[in-house]
Formats: structure tokens, C-alpha cells, sequence
């Protein structure tokens, strides 16, 4: 496993600098000067001279691109003009927000994604398996900012059940409780795509492994048939049902961005989407940067994690 | 086999053979039932749409549903919703198929380029697939979006960059299959020139997958595209655009919930219906894939 690690950690390498070349080319597609659209429009001339100096704009591309992460690998991501302050340091500060929605969507997604999965594999083509088919369905088919919505209006607005904004309650929070409560409509909202998907995933996949002969045998010997898929089905088709787990997990940091809009949760998606309207690139550049290599970081995690569960797997 | 009995089907029989086919499918008819509603409104839309959708009128905010001649009520700007709707749907399809259809172009070629030349372009093309892989979808679509200013033009840009690499793969993975059948064999023992065996042979057997995930593809686009209106990176105001009329309508959810509510039903039928057809095509025309599920 160490050394399918180490040879999964070399062949990264080649994708973090594809990542850093791609997040660097956003900057040059900005058409017009882009001193004037990093600094904003206010900025003197002075101060734009400066950045296209520090940038090495009047400098061949190359020579641009080696300031670029020259700067990145010393921690510097650029300057926010929307909240004056360094792009790494606004990111910093949402990280663990972002992350702690992401988890908590995470974990709401797979436990009921994988029960639902498994539910309707128990009897394929009965009623509760066409159900999860029509409800797999509409959570692919909708876009999440429109359920957060719906759920705001009916367990916000209409039922005044939970809170629909932010992380606590305005003047002071009430600590763990009033976060989990802030907590639940946005992880519903994030999870739902994700959940459909684990969902269809552990059902074709239990279906796949139904067909075996060690099922068939359990099967022979006269075990009930829920036994039958949680000891001997539901084990071996773990790792593909994990694969889509930890490809899901990358997809919810991104899918933040519009659920952190939604909820107004103060994580790094928000910030995006302020930057969006007065067109704070940096930003934008930063954290696409930041969850970018947190995706591919996710993805090289649950690769190594599953040829542990699955020795077959060879690089 | 199956090739010579259809070539001897008289068209007319192969059209009612096709048509009950799809009647066979309840997913695919009720799909395509509903993307014809759809495209009949875009068409029609100047004729049928009750009013004009840009004319604002400040007497008459926030209507409610059925109240009178406003069917689906007014917006904040007084503006008919149904009216917005019906000439949204203009925008729905066009950022739905367009960025489908030019990235399954270019995705296709580069796919095929890979596929069948193989080696070192392969490689090439493949690391370069890799990279763009390794973006969440939404994340770089928002930053190209962003960078080249928001718009239709710039967002379609971005829809057809970050969706390229999945066609590439998909069509490069058939292309392998397809190359090492018989019948590719006899046309290079033939002397067939390459280009020939590429467009004459290897692509009519490729179709039926770029065709399939094209229409899932289509499917997931009506909800990247209303993502980036939602998020201001589409077409700008007053444009009827279901995204951005979500976008806007959401100021107002406590007192007229319908405003953004309806549009986002409406991007909810359309992916719908592009994700049954999607689904539907894919047990037409690959039956195996069908039996595998049951």
C-alpha cells in the first residue's frame, strides 16, 4: 500500500502544476488591462505600475507564470480588494467553515444514501425501488440553490423551525447546539445531489455483487435475505461504494458556493460569490486554487484508501 | 445480422417501429413529451405569451399566483411571470444544448485524435484531460465565467471548457473498443486509408454513446447554467432568464415566495426532462445496459 501511495503521490504532482497553470491563465483571459481589474477601478496609476511590475507583466508569460508560484509557494495568493486583506488570509479564515458544512453534508449523504441504496437493492423492481428511482431523479434533476430555497420558505418561514442564515444567532450564540441547528438546512441542501448519487451507486453495485456464487451459496444454506446483503453483499461492494463517497466529498466543496449563498454561511464559497459581483479575480483565482487542490488531495486520499480495502488494485 | 434486416424495413415501417419504441419507454415518452412542450413555447413564444416579458409595471408588484390575467403572478418589478417564463424557455434550451453540442464537437475530435492515433498524442491529450478533471466542474466554469465578465457569450465559453474532457474520455474509450473489432481490421487489410476508417467506420459506431451522454450531458448543463445565472455570471438584467429570475425573486421570499419559487420549478421539469430522455436513450439503443440493472 506505501508503495501504491508513493507512486499515486509522484503521479499528482504533474495535475497540482497543471492546476497552478490553469488558475494562472484565468488571470491572462481577463480581457483589458488586468491592473485595472486586480486593483479595481479606483486604484492610481502608481499602484497599478506597481502590481504589473510585481506581476512581471511587461515580462514573457513564462517568466509570469514562475512569479505566480514563486508567490504561491511563499503563501501569497494576491490581494482581496473586496475585503483588503490577503486572498490567503480570507480563505484561512472560511476554511474550516466550508470544510465543517462539507463533512457534515458528507456524513448526512452517505448514511442515508447508502440505506437508501441498500433498501431498495433488497427488492430491485418492487414499489420502494421505482420510488428511489423517481427520488434519485429530482435530487439530480435540481438545482441545489432552489431546494435550499424551498427549504428555507417551509422550515424557515412558514414553520419558523430552524434558523436560515449565517452559523449562530445574532447577538451572541448559544454555542454547539444553536450551530448544529444553523447547520441542518444548509448540510441538507449541499447533501441532496450526493446523496441521490450514493444512493443509485450502492444500489448497482449490491446488484452487481448479488450476482456471485458466495451469494448464491449463503443463499443455499437458507440465510434471510437482509443477512444475506448486509454480511456477505454489502462488504464487497464497499470500495466502489467508497470511491463515490470521497469523489462526492470533492464535488461538496465546490457545490458550497451556492449553498453558502443561500444560507449566507461565512465560508470561502461566500467570499467567492462577493467577489463575483465587484469582480475581485484574486479571490476567485485563490479559492477555485485552494478547493481545486483540496479535490485532488480527496481524490488521492480515497485512492489510497481503496487499494487498502481492495488489494486487487494495481497502479 | 441486425444491420441487413433494418436495411430492408421500409422506412415508413422503421419511423412506427422507432415511434413504438419509444412508447415502450415511459421515461422517454414522458421526456420528450415535455421537451416538445418546451421547444413549442420557445417557438411560439412571441405568440403565446400573455404579455411582453420586459414591461415592468409598478402598480401591480408582487401578484400573487392566479390573480387575474397574471396567471403565475408579477414579479418585483410588476413584470408577468408566466410571460418570463414561456420566453425563458428561449435561454433554457440555448445554454442547455449549444454549450452540449460544441463541446461534444471538440471533446469528440480530440477523443477520436487520442483513441485512434494512441501513443504519445494520446498521452498528451489524456494528462491534458486530467488536469481540467481535477476542477470541480461549477469552480472553473465560475472563474472563466468571471474572468471574461459575465454574459451569455462568456458563460457558454466556460460551460463548453469544463465539459470537453468528459466527452474526450468517453468517446476516446469507445473508439478503443470499436478498434479492435473485426470489421476495422478487414478495412486496414483492405487498404482503406485512416481517414477513411475514422469517419466511414469507427464513427457511426461511436455515436450511440456521445449520443447518450450528450443528453445527460444536457440534462446537468440546464442546472450548471442556471447555477451561474444564480450566481450572476449569466445573462444580465432584465433578460427573462430562469436563473437570474430565481436570483432576483429570492429578496422576496417571505411575502411572495412564488416569484423565485415557479422559475425554479421550471429548471426542475427541464433537467427532468433532458435526464429521462437521457436515460431512455440509453436503454434504446444499448439493451445490454438495460439488463444489467434488472
Amino acid at each position: 500500500m506505501l508503495v501504491f501511495a508513493l507512486r499515486r503521490a509522484f503521479q499528482i504532482v504533474p495535475v497540482i502544476i497543471g492546476v497552478t497553470i490553469a488558475t494562472f491563465l484565468l488571470a491572462k483571459i481577463i480581457p483589458g488591462d488586468p491592473a485595472d481589474m486586480l486593483l479595481g477601478a479606483t486604484a492610481s496609476e502608481e499602484a497599478k505600475e506597481a502590481l504589473r511590475l510585481s506581476m512581471g507583466l511587461h515580462e514573457p508569460a513564462y517568466v509570469q507564470y514562475l512569479i505566480y508560484v514563486g508567490n504561491l509557494l511563499q503563501g501569497d495568493l494576491g490581494q482581496s480588494f473586496t475585503f483588503a486583506q490577503p486572498v490567503a488570509t480570507v480563505i484561512l479564515d472560511r476554511l474550516g467553515n466550508t470544510a465543517l458544512l462539507a463533512v457534515a453534508a458528507i456524513i448526512l449523504a452517505a448514511i442515508v444514501g447508502v440505506a437508501a441504496g441498500t433498501w431498495a437493492a433488497l427488492k430491485p423492481g418492487s414499489l420502494r425501488d421505482q420510488s428511489l428511482s423517481v427520488v434519485v431523479l429530482f435530487f439530480n434533476s435540481m438545482p441545489s440553490f432552489w431546494l435550499g430555497l424551498v427549504l428555507i420558505m417551509i422550515f424557515g418561514l412558514h414553520l419558523r423551525l430552524l434558523p436560515v442564515a449565517g452559523m449562530q444567532s445574532v447577538g451572541g450564540g448559544d454555542g454547539v447546539l444553536s450551530l448544529i441547528a444553523h447547520m441542518i438546512l444548509p448540510s441538507i441542501t449541499l447533501a441532496a445531489w450526493s446523496l441521490a448519487t450514493i444512493a443509485r451507486m450502492t444500489r448497482s453495485s449490491l446488484l452487481e455483487v448479488i450476482n456471485s456464487d458466495y451469494v448464491r451459496t449463503a443463499r443455499a444454506k437458507g440465510m434471510r435475505e437482509s443477512r444475506v446483503v448486509l454480511r456477505h453483499a454489502l462488504p464487497n461492494a464497499m470500495p466502489q461504494i467508497i470511491t463515490v463517497i470521497g469523489m462526492q466529498m470533492g464535488f461538496l466543496l465546490s457545490g458550497a458556493v451556492l449553498t453558502e449563498t443561500i444560507f449566507s454561511w461565512p465560508g470561502i464559497g461566500l467570499a467567492m460569490y462577493q467577489a463575483i459581483s465587484t469582480r475581485d479575480i484574486p479571490l476567485i483565482q485563490g479559492g477555485i486554487l485552494i478547493l481545486a487542490l483540496a479535490f485532488v488531495l480527496i481524490n488521492f486520499a480515497v485512492d489510497v484508501l481503496y487499494s487498502y480495502f481492495n488489494p486487487k488494485i494495481k497502479l | 445480422m441486425t444491420t441487413v434486416i433494418e436495411q430492408t424495413v421500409r422506412p415508413a415501417r422503421r419511423w412506427r417501429r422507432a415511434l413504438g419504441g419509444i412508447l415502450d419507454n415511459p421515461a422517454l415518452a414522458i421526456g420528450l413529451g415535455i421537451l416538445a412542450v418546451i421547444v413549442f413555447a420557445a417557438v411560439f413564444a412571441d405568440w403565446i405569451s400573455p404579455f411582453d416579458p420586459l414591461r415592468a409595471n409598478p402598480l401591480a408588484r408582487y401578484k400573487g399566483v392566479f390573480s387575474g390575467w397574471n396567471l403565475l403572478g408579477t414579479d418585483e418589478l410588476g413584470r408577468d411571470i408566466l410571460s418570463r417564463l414561456i420566453h425563458g424557455t428561449r435561454y433554457a434550451l440555448l445554454v442547455a444544448i449549444v454549450p452540449t453540442v460544441i463541446a461534444l464537437g471538440i471533446g469528440g475530435l480530440l477523443g477520436m485524435i487520442a483513441g485512434y492515433i494512441g501513443g504519445f498524442v494520446d498521452t498528451v491529450i489524456m494528462r491534458f484531460f486530467d488536469i481540467m478533471f481535477a476542477f470541480p466542474g461549477i469552480l472553473l466554469a465560475l472563474g472563466i465565467s468571471a474572468a471574461l465578465g459575465p454574459g451569455l457569450s462568456s458563460m457558454i465559453i466556460a460551460m463548453v471548457v469544463v465539459t470537453v474532457p468528459a466527452f474526450g474520455r468517453i468517446v476516446r474509450g469507445a473508439v478503443l473498443q470499436v478498434k479492435e473489432e473485426v470489421f476495422i481490421e478487414a478495412s486496414h487489410a483492405l487498404g482503406f486509408r485512416a481517414r477513411r476508417i475514422a469517419l466511414r467506420h469507427i464513427l457511426p459506431n461511436i455515436l450511440g454513446p456521445a449520443i447518450v451522454y450528450g443528453t445527460l450531458q444536457t440534462g446537468r448543463n440546464v442546472i450548471l447554467s442556471s447555477s451561474l445565472s444564480f450566481l450572476g455570471l449569466g445573462p444580465q438584467p432584465p433578460a427573462p432568464e430562469w436563473g437570474q429570475m430565481l436570483s432576483s425573486g429570492r429578496t422576496a421570499l417571505a411575502t411572495a415566495a412564488h416569484v423565485a419559487t415557479i422559475p425554479g420549478l421550471a429548471i426542475v421539469v427541464l433537467a427532468v426532462a433532458f435526464n429521462l430522455i437521457g436515460d431512455g436513450a440509453r436503454d434504446y439503443l444499448d439493451p445490454r445496459f438495460n439488463k444489467q440493472r434488472d
